[in-house]
């Protein structure tokens, strides 16, 4: 199993202070920039200290909020290209259906791969349904949009020889020529996220890194359609490593501090959601028949327990949370026994992303708590042996 | 199909899609082109007009149970769709009558050609923009809540609530649909066409501008000033109406279109 480290590098000192919406609507008046610095500072550190550790790092971005100051996420990867030495640099993700000009993303990720000698994993995402007012990008044609972006990009990154031309539905170019080549051949691996199994069944076909977050015991589901497609395509079942589950992550010598740094780590899952609603669902975003039944008042719930009892991610209680496999928490056994009993659920996982940060857990608690899931967790997730993927599949 | 059909609910189909279409009266040809909210609320003013005149009211493409031809996504798409289904069924002497997102399509089809229309009725329209660019000309009817939205849209607010829990599932769908479609058509640029200004000087058939005056998704500045790039257009207010005065006051509605239009045979006899 591989472990990506990632945080959402949140401005949590102004979290207290709206009135209604964190995002969209949130006036930077509450963001004061010399804070924002330190805070900047302090977690490419932790990202520095993790990839000393031997973990792997995960970036993404957020517009308008509070939740997440990594607003342009090319940044972030730039500064850990050369800040970094080993390990793999994830974006997840990269919003290409939001983006005016996926040619400058092709570029973007290209030099990225480059700098960083071919350590970029790029995930390309829809964008949660909050972007759309920062992009002001056509609700309805987002997905349209992101699949045209997605076969540009790859095209972009894999002519050698000259320039191309493109004139499809959204985008538009003559001489299409990406300096620098990208460093991994042929491009480097796709990664995208879902919370649906037709979603899943689409990625399956493509055989791409598939990643959920917050699904919890309700993630199989989701695996299985994903590998029922990726069978019938390939003719062979997807290994653990096509599989990617975002997770917080709390470790501690003791359960009781555990818990502590779980709480202040789903600060997160508090905060995310706390959005003025018209920017919650917008039109388009979710099929008309899915809207139907939003408007008669009913949205199926996301997050189970193993036992199937639905858990609201926002208000849960930590060992709720726990029972759902959204958190990993407790001692360095504990969160063995968490994680390997949730690969189990999935039918194999390989790629956990590790909210090992977030909110107020302070920088000596995060520091901690990768340096004891580092030495006490990781060698021996990496011993683990996944589920046989052939006899999960039949 | 029948030009002079009593009452008909059906479909037709223009260029391969297929789309909901109300049939209804006799007399001369009136088009009502719905607003954004669809066909359902549109429905009382639909019978009253239909018992003056040979009413056709179609569903726009992907709203209700319309299809959407594949690639259309603009009203300047709309319009042609109109004008090819003004073509088929061969009309002439046709009066529009287009409220709202509705009154856009009206509009993008007569700059286009007036040949088969009459005259035109817009009420409360949107399909331009009047203000410098930091000016919200248009409410953005997507940044709201649902109460905030009724309260914008309507002079009495209770007037546009729906209890979607005991609706048919067809017309929760078609709600659904509606917001989807506004949203296909007018996201952006916001429920306007920049080209379209500086057509709307081809528009040589008389044009009436109705005008609800509780409407706060546009101000009656807007309206007026909509009105004075059309030649000759005039301008009319409706009391206690909001952004849907035929929904509001549907009498009234059908009185001044029918006034306007009665008018105009006056003038031309």
């Amino acid at each position: 199993m591989r472990v990506y480290q990632f945080s959402e590098q949140a401005y949590f000192p102004a979290w207290n202070e709206h009135s209604g919406s964190l995002r969209v609507i949130f006036p930077n008046q509450k963001c004061d920039p010399r804070v924002a610095a330190d805070l900047f500072h302090r977690y490419y550190d932790e990202y520095q200290a993790a990839d000393e550790l031997g973990l792997d790092i995960m970036l993404n971005e957020h517009h308008s909020t509070a939740t997440c100051m990594s607003s342009t996420v090319v940044v972030g990867l730039a500064v850990l290209a050369r800040a970094t030495k080993k390990a793999r640099l994830l974006v997840l993700g990269y919003p290409i259906g939001h983006r005016p000009d996926p040619l400058r993303a092709a570029e973007e990720l290209s030099t990225i791969d480059v700098i960083s000698r071919g350590r970029l994993d790029m995930g390309f995402i829809k964008g949660i349904p909050y972007e759309v007012a920062a992009s002001n990008q056509n609700p309805v044609y987002l997905m349209d949009r992101f699949w045209e972006a997605h076969d540009f990009i790859i095209k972009a990154m894999t002519t050698h020889d000259g320039p191309f031309n493109w004139e499809g539905e959204y985008f538009h170019y003559r001489q299409v020529n990406v300096w620098p080549r990208v460093w991994q051949e042929p491009h480097p691996p796709v990664w995208s996220t879902t919370g649906s199994p037709t979603q899943a069944r689409i990625l399956g076909e493509r055989g791409y890194v598939m990643a959920t977050l917050g699904t919890g015991f309700g993630t199989r589901k989701i695996y299985d359609a994903y590998r029922k497609s990726y069978l019938t395509k390939h003719g062979k079942a997807p290994g653990a490593d096509r599989f990617a589950y975002l997770g917080l992550v709390a470790v501690a010598k003791d359960r009781d501090e555990a818990k502590k740094r779980g709480e202040l780590i789903a600060g997160y899952l508090r905060t995310s959601p706390i959005v003025y609603p018209p920017f919650r669902n917008p039109p388009g975003y979710m099929p008309a028949e899915d809207n139907a039944r939003v408007l008669r008042g009913e949205s199926p719930p996301r997050t189970y327990t193993k036992g199937g009892r639905v858990v609201s991610m926002q208000n849960a209680p930590i060992d709720d949370l726990i029972e759902a496999g959204v958190l990993f928490c407790g001692t360095p056994d504990d969160v063995y026994e968490q994680i390997t009993a949730f690969c189990e659920h999935c039918g194999g996982m390989g790629n956990l992303l590790m909210m090992g940060q977030a909110g107020f857990l302070t920088h000596a608690q995060t520091i901690d708590n990768f340096e004891l899931f580092a030495r006490d967790v990781y060698p021996r997730l990496k011993a683990y042996r996944q589920p046989d993927a052939e006899a999960v599949a039949a | 199909m029948s030009l002079a059909a009593e009452s008909a609910e059906g479909s037709l189909t223009v260029g391969g899609a297929r789309i909901d279409l109300i049939e209804r009266g006799r007399g001369k040809p009136l088009l009502f082109l719905h607003a954004e909210n669809g066909t359902e609320p549109a429905r009382p003013v639909i019978a009253e007009l239909s018992k003056h005149a040979h009413v056709l009211a179609p569903t726009h493409p992907g709203f209700g149970r319309s299809d959407l031809p594949k690639g259309m996504r603009s009203v300047d798409d709309l319009s042609y769709f109109y004008l090819d289904m003004l073509d088929q069924l061969d009309l002439a002497d046709v009066t529009v009558v287009g409220v709202s997102f509705g009154a856009w399509i009206a509009a993008e089809i007569a700059v286009k050609s007036t040949a088969r229309l009459s005259r035109l009725v817009m009420a409360n329209a949107v399909g331009v923009k009047v203000g410098d660019r930091e000016t919200r000309d248009i409410a953005d009817i997507f940044a709201v809540t649902d109460p905030e939205y009724l309260d914008m849209v309507y002079c009495d607010p209770a007037a546009g609530k729906r209890d979607y829990k005991s609706l048919p599932d067809a017309e929760v769908v078609a709600a659904a649909r509606a917001r989807e479609a506004t949203a296909r058509f007018a996201w952006n640029p916001y429920f306007h066409n920049p080209r379209l200004k500086s057509r709307l000087h081809r528009i040589r058939i008389p044009t009436l501008f109705l005008w609800g005056t509780h409407d706060r998704m546009l101000s009656e500045a807007y309206g007026r000033a909509y009105c004075a790039m059309i030649p000759g257009a005039r301008f009319e207010t409706i009391e206690r109406a909001g952004h849907f005065p035929h929904e509001e006051q549907p009498k009234v509605f059908v009185d001044r279109v029918l006034a306007f239009a009665g008018q105009i045979e006056e003038r031309v006899a």
